[in-house]
């Protein structure tokens, strides 16, 4: 028997090529590709939806119910408060409509947060002059936060005790987390426990990991994103 | 040459036998370092796919957690992919039949073409070793790997390239990868859908039966190969 060969039309580099090419077109045109799709209301399974993704930096979902939940407020202060979910919902409340930006990329757009100013809760506690800087810390055991006392005191910084008109459910960070309106995700404390007063900024977790202790939107990590406050 | 074994081929037999026996032939499909390149991308492809999605589902993410420690595989097994097709082709002997056979893949006959377009129904289609369904399915993986490599590149060290770039890069590699898994997923579906296929990528031969109706120009090319190493 007699094998006629024939060499063939190379398809496999071919497909490979034109993989590159829609590869790095998709990086340099994807941004605006994924403004159109959100637009369109991308079902929610798929890349480039309106939506929250949950970060957690240990291995399982903190959990605390509501009822069992208390919020301390150490350190240098005249008056450390140990505060339960009913004590924050009867404080003053601040209702704010914001984005929420992932230093990440990702961004929800117009959440409904509802809390209280921390800055009303620093206030409770009467704040030492020696304090300047504030530390929180996750009941998840890990995750640490940080914010001067400048920043601690906008208007647009809240312990927030819920979202979307409802609780603040355990994936957020529920019963009670911290809002950081101007500045990216990672500076939002989730699973909130404990807020330190101390002298100086201590960097937090991702920020000892490489990302901007003034995590600004916009206007940090490197990244021009529209401000959400 | 040893790509045929089984039963001794007894020149006297009449020639039913003989074809007979044929069929019974166990040819070599795929050799030890093609097999340890496919199952070393398949546990890599694995490790990719879980961490993935713990880094992405959002109840996957609140459940496993340890954000830190995913990323970390997840980057690591990322950077490795590349690895084992190219050290598996690069040995002058361990190579030789991997090289070949990503030749073979690159190449469509017009054979191929007609199959392709007539949706694998063509009868008179003759196939070599893959058929263009497998060639495409390869050229798309390994396409999708240096895709995956390059924006998964651009996330990691994101630091030289322009916000633009960056949510760019996501949107690229978050799409490829759910398109990598229904590639992959459709993979395993037809692996497991003619077990004889599947058995060649963990014992390394196909009945000549199988080549004959699967892979016919293949099967020809391998009798050719042994015949002349007989002779």
């Amino acid at each position: 028997m007699e094998l006629v060969q024939e060499r063939g039309t190379p398809i496999g580099r071919r497909v490979i090529l034109a993989m590159l090419g829609l590869g790095g077109a998709g990086v340099l045109f994807g941004s605006a590709a994924q403004r159109v799709l959100a637009r369109l209301g991308t079902p929610a399974f798929l890349p480039g939806s309106n939506r929250f993704r949950i970060y957690s930096v240990v291995g399982y979902l903190p959990e605390r119910s509501a009822g069992a939940y208390r919020l301390a407020v150490t350190g240098l202060v005249d008056n450390p408060l140990t505060l339960s979910f009913a004590d924050l919902q009867a404080m003053p409340a601040t209702r704010m409509v914001k984005d929420f930006q992932c230093v990440t990329g990702w961004r929800v757009t117009g959440v409904t947060w509802t809390g209280v100013k921390l800055a009303d809760v620093l206030d409770a506690a009467h704040v030492k002059a020696e304090g300047h800087a504030i530390t929180f810390k996750s009941f998840d055991g890990e995750y640490t936060e940080s914010l001067t006392m400048e920043q601690a005191r906008r208007d647009d910084v809240i312990v927030a005790y819920a979202m979307e008109n409802g609780p603040v459910s355990a994936e957020h960070g529920g019963p009670v987390r911290m809002y950081v309106a101007p500045m990216y995700g990672y500076k939002s404390t989730k699973w909130l426990q404990e807020i330190e007063v101390v002298r100086a900024v201590d960097p937090g977790y991702w920020e000892v990991r490489g990302y901007d202790v003034d995590g600004w939107v916009g206007k940090s990590n490197g990244r021009g994103d529209r401000p959400t406050s | 040459m040893a790509a045929v074994t089984g039963p001794h081929p007894d020149p006297v037999a009449p020639s039913g036998a003989a074809q007979r026996q044929g069929a019974a032939r166990r040819l070599v499909r795929f050799d030890p370092t093609e097999r340890v390149v496919h199952w070393s991308n398949a546990t890599l492809f694995l490790i990719l796919i879980a961490t993935g999605a713990s880094l992405y589902v959002p109840s996957l993410s609140a459940l496993v957690g340890r954000r830190e420690l995913v990323r970390n595989v997840h980057v690591y097994a990322g950077l490795a992919l590349p690895l084992p097709v190219l050290l598996g082709a690069a040995g002058r002997r361990w190579g030789s039949a991997l090289r070949g056979d990503l030749a073979r893949i690159n190449r469509w006959s017009s054979d191929d073409v007609r199959w392709f377009r007539s949706l694998s129904r063509d009868p008179m289609a003759e196939l070599g070793k893959f058929n263009p369904g497998q060639k495409l399915n390869a050229a798309f993986t390994g396409g999708a790997i240096l895709v995956m490599l390059g924006t998964g590149s651009i996330l990691h060290w994101y630091k030289p390239f322009p916000l633009g770039w960056r949510t760019g890069a996501t949107f690229v590699h978050d799409w490829v990868a759910v398109l990598l898994f229904c590639t992959i997923s459709g993979h395993i579906l037809f692996a497991f859908s003619d077990r004889e296929a599947l058995g060649a990528m963990v014992g390394g031969r196909v009945s000549a039966r199988w080549a004959a109706r699967h892979a016919p120009r293949w099967r020809a090319e391998v009798e050719a190969a042994a015949e002349a190493g007989r002779a």
